[in-house]
């Protein structure tokens, strides 16, 4: 030992060497136990998940036909960091596109004001929904273009041309949407309108992922400890609807250069049998590459092919709405089952008598004929009943009694408890617009006379005139209307609380309709029918033809709204029409096939095409 | 006993073992590091792990053929051995091949050899040769400008070689110095310009306010105001004077944050001017107080600010572009996850990654796709580090410092100064390849491309820190026959 003087440096230098080391030690501690970015940076860098779609739930109608399934569809995706020596034109070449569009659509995907959350380390999508035949040709060339990779899913296919508006379609996922819902990545499809909207949660099913390892050149190396850790896709849920696909259809082709809309519901449990709106489309239009074409074309048609006439187109519904109105005025004692009132036919005041019968006329009598005083007079003594009062106090209460009754029946308000897609919500308009427009007492019942026979500011949908209808085939009750066929609905059960006698008196009324009346011409063969028909004035032309109804009448399987725009009277237009599809549903069978060729062929609107 | 052959009693038996268990567990995780899906073998000679089977072979012959030579020899030829290993850094400036830049490769057929990694064994020969002499004095200049010439020699060489990490291992032997005598304070001023240089380029390009002066010279000066006040009151006891620098610094400080107010003030020559003014009030001081040590306080100070502000000039015209970015990364100051800043991203991602047990040996995802370059050569720590888990990776470093700790305890057991310098060459030039190199993989050190110690992929390097570590035990075997 020597130089003993200096002999405590070394243990300075000892302390020097532990002091290092416990600071790398603690850095350690720092990266690995209390620091979780790199362990999720080691993830991005290494792990490539790589999405699997699950097939898409199968939609049947409710004769377990299929109605839409899947095929095959390929997406071309790309990860902006991993494209190497991209040898564009080749790649141009084997996709079929041009040089130009690769550009645009590469800018595209890049901009993060159209997609925000571009990131050059994910798989974004570059091109969508190819078919089989446009990968073939890259299928065998994609090793050389790395950072390119093929991504499966599957577009929808149509059995039937027919549907559009009740089944909808998939479309590309919005920024919002994505921004909503978790489950969505730039590039997804989901349901964009109709049920493949409405049950996109149970359709879609759930995505599944295999994860691969990637290594530092972006090369793939096989599988994540041998796919142990991957999740496998959940495919969708199936969708049973309450669409008779053959009713559906042969509504589709009656309406056939037409403008207008039927809908057909089983009353008893709310289920929509048939929901037909022309001008129409042929739901394969809005699949894969072509839907955005299709789609505005379909979005520049004047007559709006697009638009879901059937719940959400209103009308006024005229002499349709006079079997609810007798309904309201006996319910709430404006008049009495044997009530007669005078009609002078053109003479009336202040409403006018189109139909030429009897007087006095009775409600029976006044339903078969359609008669206009009547129903005024009922209309009048409803909401007169305890006179007006002051400030007209009593006349708004008792106006109020009668909206309330009449929006019993599903009028003025959308069904909220169901699965239809979009809906008007119609009107019956309240005190409130009323007041607006005429002030607090400048309206009388004889202001708002038009009400009565459906005329005026009343607004209705088709769905909710077959409802209503539902309500009268049920004798005081409608289920709410709706499209799954899974979903029992008997617990939404909708009473209006009007005493059932007073149902038999419009049953029959209608009967004599069906039978004696404007509907007499289209009895159902071998069927018992009630039916109304309607020919209702509007500003843009010829007369909308209306015509409601039910069948058989003893226990009534199914009820029917036809609305055709600009056609003339209800009873050679709309009562024809419902009476076919009537007889389609209940008795599988067409006994008068000339007569659907006859309407198939007749034209109201030669621009109602369909696509 | 026979004299000197008897090995298995003298020889330190525990630096053997932690060697032994270093180039295996090294030998293990360049398997690991380079392992590919479709692995071969270990012992396959046409990857790295087989060929550092036989780097791992022929380094434990060596050892043992360093164990059986003449302790004596060491001694005798150092001189001739580092006049030889110069010489080959002569020759290699030109005759290496270019790889990647770096011209210190000799290439003897499959083999290449970096003579820059015997230039240390054989310079801490030469300086235990030299320092170990009778007549030596530290302190002395007659004997410092030589020993300032056994190290600047091969550093330069290696420079030219354009191997500046394997150059700036030189500075190590400042350690040993210190050991044998060199002033204490040389390590200070060390540490106090690494401290000014990471401030004054480090927040460079943080302003104040706006136009104001940059934070990086504003914090410069006041770690030196610091420095002068702490020498004060804690060394000298001289409260009084140590206020009075404290009240005027604020009190300055003050007057300028108002009257920028009204006139914009560049901070920066209030910084540099207040500090200029403590040197010649520190000067009066050590003449009044007849204290020589203030002198020294002036003289560092005027010494600081000039380095500080020639630090952005040094910074940018004489480090190299990557050099400067890989020292920007290392302050924060760029983020080039995709240039110069990812290896060093990458290799914390890699260890950051492995959590508290590791992966799992050969289970490393980021090391085994190859996301870590060098990863088996420079970066072999990120495989302990992703594979071990925190647990791993301390044993290791715990290892490394059972290493240094027995090492020292070795030089301070030798019976001549040749030995002693000698050892302390040994701790000093391992210690320094494990700081830079483990804090260049963790983030606390700028990118320096020196290797791990007995765990980097590599035959130069493995046979250099073998001879090195060999002749260390060679000669404490021989010790006690003195």
């Amino acid at each position: 030992m020597i130089n003993d003087k200096l002999q405590n440096r070394g243990t300075v230098i000892k302390i020097i060497m532990i002091t290092v080391m416990v600071i790398y030690i603690l850095r350690l501690f720092s990266l690995q136990i209390l620091e979780d970015k790199y362990k999720k940076g080691a993830a991005s860098n290494a792990f490539l998940n790589k999405t699997i779609f699950p097939p898409r739930g199968l939609i049947y109608d409710r004769n377990d036909s299929l109605l839409v399934y899947n095929k095959p569809a390929y997406d071309i995706a790309f990860i902006n960091r991993e494209i190497q020596n991209l040898d564009t034109l080749s790649f141009c070449k084997d996709l079929k596109i041009t040089k130009e569009y690769f550009d645009e659509r590469m800018k595209e995907v890049k901009n993060r004001d159209k997609n925000p959350s571009y990131s050059s380390y994910t798989p974004q999508v570059f091109m969508t929904q190819l078919e089989i035949q446009d990968v073939a040709p890259i299928q065998q060339s994609m090793y050389k273009y790395s950072g390119f990779y093929i991504q499966t899913r599957t577009l929808r296919e149509y059995r039937y041309a027919a549907g559009g508006h009740v089944l909808g379609s998939i479309g590309e996922v919005t920024p919002k949407m994505i921004e909503n819902d978790d489950y969505y990545n730039p590039g997804d499809y989901a349901g964009r309108d109709g049920l493949e909207n409405t049950y996109e949660k149970e359709l879609r099913g759930e995505k599944g992922v295999e994860i691969l390892l990637r290594d530092a050149r972006g090369r793939i190396k096989g599988r994540y400890e041998d796919g142990a850790k991957d999740i496998a896709p959940k495919a969708g849920t199936n969708l049973k609807t309450t669409i008779d696909i053959q009713l559906q259809m042969l509504g589709e082709k009656l309406l056939t250069k037409k403008v207008g809309s039927v809908v057909a519901i089983e009353p008893k449990t709310g289920e929509i049998l048939a929901m037909v709106s022309n001008p129409t489309f042929n739901p394969a239009l809005l699949v894969g590459r072509q839907r955005s074409k299709n789609y505005s074309l379909l979005l520049n048609d004047p007559i709006k092919p697009l638009y879901n006439r059937a719940t959400q187109a209103t009308y006024s519904p005229g002499s349709t709405f006079k079997v609810f109105q007798a309904l309201v005025g006996l319910e709430l004692g404006g008049i009495k089952p044997d009530t007669r009132f005078y009609c002078f036919g053109r003479g009336s005041s202040p409403i006018r008598c189109t139909h030429h019968h009897g007087t006095s006329i009775t409600l029976l009598n006044a339903i078969e004929q359609s008669c206009n005083p009547y129903f005024w007079h009922t209309f009048r003594s409803t909401i007169e009943k305890n006179e007006y009062g002051n400030k007209n106090v009593q006349f708004k209460k008792s106006y109020n009694a009668w909206r309330d009754l009449t929006m019993a029946f599903g009028f003025g308000k959308r069904f909220e408890d169901t699965d239809i897609y979009q809906q008007s919500r119609g009107n019956i308009p309240s005190t409130d617009f009323y007041d607006k427009f005429f002030g607090e007492t400048g309206w009388r019942a004889v202001t708002i006379r038009s009400l009565s026979i459906g005329q005026g500011e009343i607004l209705v949908t088709p769905l909710q005139l077959a409802n209503a209808v539902a309500v009268i085939a049920n004798k005081g009750h409608y289920i709410t209307p709706h499209l799954n066929k899974a979903d029992s609905m008997l617990t939404h059960r909708h009473e209006t609380n009007i005493d059932k006698k007073y149902f038999d008196i419009v049953d029959e009324g209608m009967w004599r309709v069906s039978e004696f009346g404007t509907g007499r011409w289209y009895k159902i063969p071998g069927i018992v029918s009630c039916g109304k028909t309607g020919t209702v004035q509007n500003n843009r032309g010829k007369d909308h033809a209306f015509y409601i109804g039910y069948a058989p009448r003893e226990n009534p399987q199914i009820v029917i709204a036809a609305v055709v725009e600009n056609a003339g009277f209800g009873a050679t237009w709309a009562a024809p029409i419902s009476s076919l599809m009537m007889e389609q549903y209940l008795t599988k069978k067409m006994t008068r096939p000339q007569l659907v060729e006859e309407y198939s062929r007749r034209v109201t609107n030669p621009n109602a095409k369909r696509y | 006993m026979r004299r000197g052959t008897n090995l298995k009693y003298s020889l330190d038996w525990t630096v053997v073992g932690i060697y032994l268990f270093l180039i295996v567990f090294g030998w293990l995780n360049i398997y690991g590091a380079s392992y590919d899906f479709d692995q071969s073998s270990i012992f396959d000679f046409s990857n790295r792990a087989g060929k550092q089977f036989v780097w791992v072979l022929t380094a434990v012959g060596l050892a043992g053929v360093i164990l059986l030579l003449d302790w004596r020899l060491y001694n005798y030829f150092a001189y001739l051995f580092y006049g030889f290993v110069i010489l080959l850094l002569i020759a290699t400036i030109f005759l290496a091949t270019d790889v990647k830049g770096s011209r210190s490769w000799l290439v003897f057929g499959p083999v290449s050899f970096q003579p820059a990694e015997l230039a240390k064994t054989a310079t801490a020969l030469a300086l235990a040769r030299f320092m170990g002499s009778y007549k030596f004095q530290i302190r002395s200049w007659k004997d410092l400008v030589p020993l300032g010439m056994f190290i600047f020699l091969p550093m330069v060489l290696i420079v030219l070689q354009r191997e500046t990490g394997s150059a700036l291992v030189f500075l190590a032997f400042l350690l040993m110095f210190y050991r044998e005598g060199m002033d204490g304070i040389v390590l200070l001023l060390g540490v106090l310009a690494v401290v000014l240089f990471v401030l004054s380029i480090g927040f460079s390009e943080v302003p104040i306010q706006e136009n104001s002066g940059t934070l990086g010279m504003v914090l410069s000066m006041l770690l030196i105001l610091v420095v002068q006040y702490v020498y004060a009151l804690f060394f000298n006891n001289h409260g009084r004077e140590a206020t009075w620098l404290l009240l005027s610094v604020i009190g300055i400080a003050a007057i300028s944050y108002v009257l920028n107010i009204w006139f914009p003030i560049n901070y920066d020559y209030i910084a540099i001017g207040v500090v200029a003014a403590s040197s010649i009030y520190w000067f009066i001081i050590s003449r009044l107080k007849h204290n020589k040590g203030y002198l020294a306080v002036m003289w560092i100070t005027i010494g600081s600010i000039l380095f500080c502000l020639s630090a952005d000039y040094l910074f940018d015209n004489v480090l190299e572009p990557h050099q400067q970015t890989r020292i920007k990364v290392l302050l924060n100051m760029e983020e080039d996850l995709r240039g110069a800043g990812y290896n060093v991203n990458q290799s914390k991602i890699a260890i950051g990654s492995g959590g508290l047990f590791g992966k799992g040996y050969l289970n490393g995802t980021q090391t085994k796709l190859k996301y870590v370059p060098e990863q088996d050569t420079d970066f072999i720590f990120c495989t302990v580090g992703e594979e071990w888990g925190f647990v791993g990776s301390t044993i290791v470093l715990l290892i490394y410092l059972w290493l240094l700790l027995r090492i020292i305890r070795i030089a301070e057991r030798q019976n001549t100064a040749f030995n002693r310098v000698y050892a302390y060459c040994v701790a000093s030039v391992f210690f320094f390849h494990l700081m830079v190199n483990i804090g260049m993989v963790i983030g606390l050190m700028p990118v320096i491309g020196i290797p791990l110690p007995f765990l980097s992929y590599g035959g130069s390097s493995l046979w250099s820190f073998t001879l090195m570590l060999f002749i260390l035990l060679r000669l404490d075997a021989a010790r006690k026959l003195y």
